[in-house]
């Protein structure tokens, strides 16, 4: 059976190779870039985001005057896209570009998979590490070398639907969503809602998506004195404050025993319970915004999530744009900086779709300041949160996955925050004692 | 299993040798072996490429702390790798796991199996259409089975909160529940492949002759009788092969988690392939993710030896 399918496939690939040779096969067989003047570029943006790239993209190919000018490839993100990049890098077939998180960029450039981005490369893009917002850049910092070209920060936000908080009396002259702040405020808020929906105050996925209820968890997490970043010395240590961990969990059962949250929804969910006006907020990543402007009849808005503790926070990762190791020519990476221009030029494109542009000239720009609602939540990058340093840390990391999946617990009122907090423990204790498998021994 | 004992053919050639040296039958025998290692070559060749190095790779490396992105083996790690993973919460969990799994998948697939095709075998007209309704999921990719369970589970909007919500029942989030995610993934698996087990048994049930149920009618058998001393022992060889089949296909569950529940939610279908996957490719650590291999290795031959020693004994007593 075996033997028989390779077989098959063998004399596949014989009359793959003599039926024509610029065939993808004969390129895979030999070694050579398909199509040597086309860009490969692999990225994870669905949803919302992946509708507003393929515009940018097809403005590429127009500029390039060829649909064959670009190969890009669209994944699945969080770990398995990252398997995928480290894979094809290893294997020396990787993309011209890709697109990485720039929490996730970092560990791929301690494994040695990606070329660093020197002041000659970005000059091949007519760009300068000035160009970028400063901390958004150094994000991408391992040593003294640079490995990323940040495209964007994506902070987690509130999302209203208008007309239900119009009803709840939270909108104000203005027509904007009056400031929330503290625990009282936000609750009697939620009870608000709670009254006008006859459902819920708010919707927070937690079903299948254990990053939403990390994003959830580090944002109120920090917001609290005291805190202190869940991990340290590169994921070797855990630091976390564990008394405000289990407040935070505490605080988030607590909202969704007494139905002011959604205890059990999943990502997809969230987003009907909110427009259809059974939910009048919604904690989501900014990037939906697309898929809300796209449902008919819906007034919504975007605001940083509500200080309900001592001091605003917000958690976030940004999108960069990678250049991972292989052979190349000059003429390649010519090309595959032209490609990343080409897409920094469009930042404010990529803005429409919800996130904060890294590209300083499209941040300060009136055109970005006069945006709808992304000039309201803007604020929320400058108090980003990142994920915590460790190689199993990051975007849709093993370390989202673990700690997400018992916040998301809590919230289903499946776990107690010490029984969490526990497995939590229990389950990254194996990932604190080894040492970073991506660097050399 | 049966052994093939025909003699091998004696060569004429070797009895009318004038000489009559013995050395001339096993130059021919040599001869013989020879064209057969050239037929055994090609799958030789692959089998040793593709399993025998491989698993032999596998067994080095549990030894060593090495990492997917680093070249060479990396340091010694001597027995740590295995320490590792019996000290690790998950490593239990989804031992576990897989065993639960065919635990509730095995027992359904069989029994399941065998009622339905004794049921459609029995039908007069229309059978192509009970043959076809079984056996249609099977034939579906393990995506389409997880988009079509994710969505009958989704929690709230789903197919089955919604019928649970008509008969007035509190609508359980099968996918998201802990202690519902196994069953879940159960069902799914259940629905989907049972009509490869459903088809053997018919196979099974049209080979035997019918003279065998009218003898066992015109003695007066009850239908009852005859399925339980005529069909269930002339099926015994079948039931051998489905149970075999369906505990290592079950213990080889991947798809359907990783589709499904991603080993969610926390770690409650976390199953050893995933969790193999998962250290091997996602944290690059080929030697832990080897350890972790070798020891299902063992797991999976333990089975495997323990049926067959239950088999023989079953034999011994027929």
């Amino acid at each position: 059976m075996l033997a028989g399918g390779l077989a098959g496939a063998g004399a596949l690939g014989l009359t793959g190779g003599l039926s024509g040779c610029g065939s993808p096969l004969a390129a895979g067989v030999a070694g050579t870039p398909l199509n040597p003047e086309s860009v490969t570029f692999w990225n994870l943006f669905g949803g919302g985001d992946g509708a507003r790239l393929q515009t940018m993209l097809d403005v590429y190919r127009e500029e390039q005057g060829s649909p064959e000018s670009l190969t890009a490839a669209t994944f699945a993100w969080g770990n398995p896209y990252y398997t995928k990049v480290v894979l094809a890098t290893l294997g020396n077939k990787p993309p011209d570009v890709a697109v990485a998180h720039a929490t996730r960029a970092t560990i791929l450039a301690e494994a040695g998979l990606l070329e660093p981005i020197t002041d000659d490369l970005l000059g091949l893009a007519g760009l300068s590490s000035s160009s970028f917002t400063e901390s958004v850049w150094e994000a991408g910092r391992v040593g003294d070398s640079y490995y990323t070209i940040p495209l964007d920060t994506h902070p987690y936000v509130l999302f209203y639907n208008a007309e239900v908080c119009q009803q709840a009396g939270l909108v104000g002259d203005d027509g904007k969503l009056v400031t929330i702040e503290g625990r009282e405020a936000f609750e009697a808020a939620l009870t608000e809602i709670k009254g006008v929906t006859g459902d819920v105050g708010m919707v927070c996925s937690n079903v299948g998506d254990t990053s939403g209820s990390w994003r959830l968890f580090q944002t109120l997490y920090w917001q609290m004195d005291g805190a202190t970043d869940f991990l340290a010395e590169a994921g070797q240590q855990l630091t976390v404050n564990e008394e405000l961990a289990l407040a935070t969990m505490d605080y988030i059962g607590g909202l969704a025993k007494s139905g002011l949250i959604t205890p059990t929804i999943d990502y997809a969910g969230a987003g009907t319970k909110l427009f259809t006006g059974k939910a009048g907020f919604q904690t989501q990543g900014e990037w939906e915004i697309t898929t809300a402007q796209g449902i008919e009849g819906l007034t919504f808005g975007m605001v940083p999530i509500p200080t309900v503790f001592d001091q605003p926070a917000a958690q976030a990762d940004s999108h960069t744009f990678i250049i991972p190791r292989m052979e190349r020519t000059d003429a390649q990476r010519e090309l595959a900086m032209g490609f990343v221009k080409s897409l920094l030029d469009q930042s404010l494109t990529w803005a429409e779709g919800g996130h904060v542009p890294a590209l300083k000239a499209t941040l300060e720009s009136p055109e970005y300041q006069a945006l709808e609602p992304q000039a309201d939540y803007a604020s929320a990058a400058e108090i980003a949160k990142y994920d915590p340093p460790g190689w199993y840390s990051g975007s849709g990391s093993t370390f989202e996955n673990i700690v997400g999946a018992q916040i998301g617990l809590v919230q289903q009122q499946l776990a107690s925050p010490q029984q969490a907090l526990d497995a939590i423990k229990e389950q990254l204790r194996t990932y604190l004692d080894t040492p970073s498998p991506v660097l050399g021994s | 299993m049966t052994t093939l004992t025909t003699p091998p053919p004696v060569p004429p050639s070797a009895a009318t040798r004038p000489d009559g040296s013995p050395d001339t039958g096993t130059r021919v025998k040599t001869r013989d072996a020879r064209a057969g290692w050239l037929f055994l070559a090609p799958f030789a060749f692959f089998y040793a490429l593709f399993l025998i190095v491989p698993t032999l790779y596998m067994l080095i490396t549990s030894f060593f702390n090495t990492s997917l992105v680093r070249p060479g083996l990396g340091s010694f790690a001597g027995f740590a790798n295995y320490a590792e993973m019996f000290g690790r919460a998950d490593f239990w969990s989804a031992m576990w796991h897989t065993l639960q799994f065919t635990l509730y998948t095995t027992p359904p697939l069989v029994v399941l199996a065998f009622v339905f095709a004794v049921l459609a075998n029995r039908l007069k007209r229309g059978q192509w259409f009970y043959r076809l309704a079984f056996f249609l999921p099977f034939v579906l990719p393990s995506a389409t089975i997880g988009l079509i369970w994710v969505f009958i589970f989704t929690p709230g909007t789903g197919l089955w909160p919604t019928v649970q919500g008509w008969l007035g029942m509190e609508p359980t989030a099968v996918l998201a529940d802990p202690s519902w995610a196994m069953v879940g993934i159960a069902i799914a698996t259940v629905w989907w492949t049972i009509g490869f087990n459903f088809v053997l048994y018919l196979a099974g049930l049209q080979d035997i002759p019918r003279e065998l149920y009218e003898a066992a009618a015109v003695d007066g058998a009850s239908p009852w009788q005859q399925i339980r001393s005529i069909t269930l022992p002339l099926l015994s060889r079948t039931t051998t092969l489905v149970v075999l089949l369906q505990i290592i296909a079950s213990l080889k569950i991947f798809d359907q988690v990783y589709l499904m529940t991603q080993g969610g939610p926390g770690i409650s279908t976390q199953v050893a392939l995933t969790q193999i996957a998962a250290i091997g490719f996602t944290d690059n650590r080929i030697g832990a993710a080897s350890a972790f291999s070798v020891l299902l290795f063992i797991v999976i031959i333990a089975i495997a030896l323990i049926r067959q020693l239950f088999e023989r004994n079953q034999d011994r007593s027929a």
